[in-house]
């Protein structure tokens, strides 16, 4: 669940012509999920693209990191985008659209503030799908060596020698 | 007779697990002329196998065979399929462990005499004290090449350090400096220097740090006294009518049941293996499990006191280059009832990759709370608390109705936190706070403890048999050939990290029984 999906074949204009934007920054189409600044996309395997995109905003608003793009997260939960987990997923995703008709904005992706999507998860936070879902976003999202740079970690080092001369003591303001 | 030796060779010394306690006792009989088989759960990793890299790794080496918990300690509800982080391979978690190197305090060794009766704990005093260990610390401290003892010189304090340091010399701390590791700060036993890579916890890939993996086990083996058995998964240990023990069964790496016979048994499994392994081989004659007339093995488990403290600056640190645990305040180590409770702890700096700290800094949490910390990783500063926690006889390792691989019952790891535990961590979060509050900390984080690395106590030593299950030496006091080398026998916890300890008793241990066994009272 490391590799970001990625397909760079559609320019923004097609993108939009095949899909609807579907909550922040997403467009959703036939069979993909992308930003909608086409940067990236995602097609689909087993998924609805709709639960595909929920997934993704879900993810976001569980961890939210301003400066970390949706291909992140779209890559966080790209593995439950196979047969075994169509269940587990279209069901949890159905359980938090029903949540959140509560707020009387339909469905999750429609709720337009973070803090009211916050809000509906907080309802379903001791389910087993939210918690499965948290869970595997600690590796799914936080272990994809490409976000680490975001936040500054460096990662492996013994192949440069570690930090020995580069850095390891290099604090000036302390 | 040397080294590979015959499964029915019942004059061979069989030793379960290789870390600081089992591959240091096999290479100190080996290099004694006694033979020795040594069997090990997990493969052989060496640092050229090792990942810079924290689940990579985690896979690589953790113990990950299922284990169970319960009690009200965080760590049951976080991680209760977890209750430690400690290895499965050859060298156990001298591969991982972060190089800490104290002796325990004077007074530590006799904690009930010292503390005096502290309710709902079941402290007792070692049948051991300073005096008695000082001669076996100078040859551990030799063997690992602790800094700042022999004339080693100590680490260098990397950008962790620095904040680290700044902070306690403001609070006035006293005890300031960059610990003493068993980790090289020069080229030495031919092993290279530490070059600040981090990932200590990882296994070293430069071998500066010491691990029984690359020392002690191919020392030993260098004798031709010693055989390893890599991925021998020890079932039970087997006795005779007249109670000693005779042998041990294990499943060998494609997973068929052999029988090692044995003059004497060492257990060296960790605090949830070793009691593990005796109650699986109870029998009609010991129906409680081995060397438990006493009721006491698996009981008295300790982890010692722990949390970490976590702090933001305006500017970056960079915890993560260098050194791993190289920096320790030691000014609250002391015993001084007048801060709510008895015995001490050390604060010592810690640093995790991002991964981990994803996973560590606050389990189950969510949202901008939680995420707006690791938005600042690159300006935190860490550090870690390790004091001594209070042994509990309800404390402990019991078989579990779950199974493993090898349908052996698990270990289920009970642990409720003591009163004086709770007040000595409550203590320790201030005084973490203060410190990096004390150096312009934009934010500070306390974080629950991590699953075990200090795993203590589940077949502890006693003076009286009816208080524990090993005497002095580390023999129990039931079966005069079966013995306990590891953490497990320790009596308390004292404040400080536990390897130097183990690596002290199992020298000493192999010294005594070396000398039983040319006595031929073994």
């Amino acid at each position: 669940m490391t590799d970001t999906p990625t397909i760079r074949t559609l320019t923004r204009r097609q993108l939009l012509s095949r899909g609807v934007a579907a909550g922040a920054g997403l467009v959703v189409g036939s069979g993909f999920v992308a930003g909608s600044d086409a940067a990236w996309a995602t097609e689909m395997n087993a998924l609805k693209p709709d639960t595909m995109a929920t997934l993704i905003q879900m993810a976001r608003d569980i961890y939210p990191h301003d400066k970390v793009g949706d291909q992140y997260y779209a890559a966080a939960v790209k593995g439950y985008d196979v047969p075994d987990e169509v269940d587990f997923a279209e069901a949890g995703i159905e359980l938090l659209n029903e949540k959140a008709q509560v707020t009387g904005a339909g469905r999750y992706l429609d709720i337009g503030w973070e803090a009211e999507r916050v809000a509906v998860l907080r309802t379903i936070e001791d389910t087993p799908f939210f918690q499965r879902i948290r869970g595997g976003l600690v590796t799914g999202l936080y272990n994809q060596k490409a976000v680490w740079p975001i936040f500054g970690y460096e990662g492996e080092s013994y192949s440069q020698g570690g930090y020995m001369y580069r850095g390891f003591d290099d604090i000036s303001w302390i | 007779m040397t080294a590979p030796f015959d499964k029915n060779d019942d004059s061979v010394v069989v030793i379960i697990g290789t870390g600081a306690g089992g591959g240091v006792l096999a290479n100190e009989l080996a290099k004694k002329g006694v033979s020795v088989v040594a069997l090990e759960a997990g493969g052989r990793y060496l640092p050229e196998d090792y990942v810079n890299d924290e689940w990579d790794s985690f896979g690589q080496l953790a113990w990950l065979d299922p284990r169970t918990t319960s009690g009200d300690w965080r760590v049951a509800k976080d991680f209760s399929g977890l209750p430690a982080w400690i290895v499965k391979a050859v060298g156990g978690t001298t591969t991982h462990w972060a190089g800490a190197s104290l002796r325990f305090q004077e007074h530590e060794w006799k904690a009930l005499t010292s503390y005096g009766e502290v309710e709902g704990a079941s402290l007792l005093d070692w049948p051991i004290d300073a005096a008695e260990m000082a001669p076996w610390y100078d040859l551990a401290e030799k063997k690992l090449g602790v800094t700042r003892t022999n004339g080693i010189p100590g680490l260098p304090g990397n950008n962790n350090y620095k904040v680290f340091e700044a902070g306690a010399k403001k609070l006035g701390y006293e005890k300031v400096h960059t610990g003493n590791m068993a980790i090289n700060s020069e080229e030495r036993d031919g092993r290279m220097a530490c070059q600040q890579t981090g990932f200590c916890f990882q296994g070293c890939k430069w071998g500066a740090k010491w691990s029984s993996a690359y020392t002690d086990i191919p020392a030993g083996e260098a004798t031709g006294n010693l055989e390893v058995r890599e991925r021998s998964h020890v079932a039970r240990i087997l006795h005779n009518e007249a109670g000693k023990v005779t042998g041990v069964e294990y499943f060998d790496a494609d997973g068929n049941l052999q029988m090692q016979k044995a003059r004497i048994v060492a257990v060296a499994g960790n605090s949830f293996e070793s009691p593990r392994m005796l109650l699986n081989s109870a029998s009609s004659m010991f129906p409680d499990g081995l060397a438990n007339s006493s009721g006491q093995v698996g009981r008295n488990y300790m982890r010692h006191m722990t949390g970490s403290v976590y702090a933001t600056f305006e500017q970056p640190v960079r915890m993560w280059r260098g050194t791993t645990m190289a920096g320790i305040i030691q000014d609250e180590a002391r015993h001084d009832p007048s801060r709510g409770f008895v015995g001490g702890y050390e604060l010592e700096t810690l640093a995790l990759g991002l991964p981990f700290m994803a996973a560590f800094l606050n389990p189950g949490a969510w949202g901008r709370e939680f995420t707006t910390a690791l938005d600042s990783y690159e300006n935190m500063a860490g550090m870690w608390i390790v004091g001594e926690d209070m042994p509990q006889e309800g404390n402990g390792v019991t078989l579990s109705e779950t199974k493993d691989q090898y349908g052996l019952p698990v270990a289920n790891v009970h642990f409720d936190d003591h009163p004086n535990d709770i007040a000595m961590r409550n203590h320790a979060y201030d005084r973490g706070r203060a410190v990096y509050d004390a150096v312009g900390a934009t934010r500070t984080m306390p974080t629950p403890p991590y699953p075990s690395t200090h795993n203590l106590g589940t077949n502890r030593m006693s003076a009286n048999a009816q208080d524990g299950v090993v005497n002095k030496w580390g023999q129990t006091h039931d079966i005069e050939n079966l013995f306990i080398s590891d953490g497990s026998q320790f009596t308390t916890g004292a404040a400080e990290n536990p390897t130097l300890t183990i690596v002290a008793l199992a020298i000493r241990q192999a010294d005594h029984i070396a000398r039983e066994m040319s006595a031929q009272n073994l």
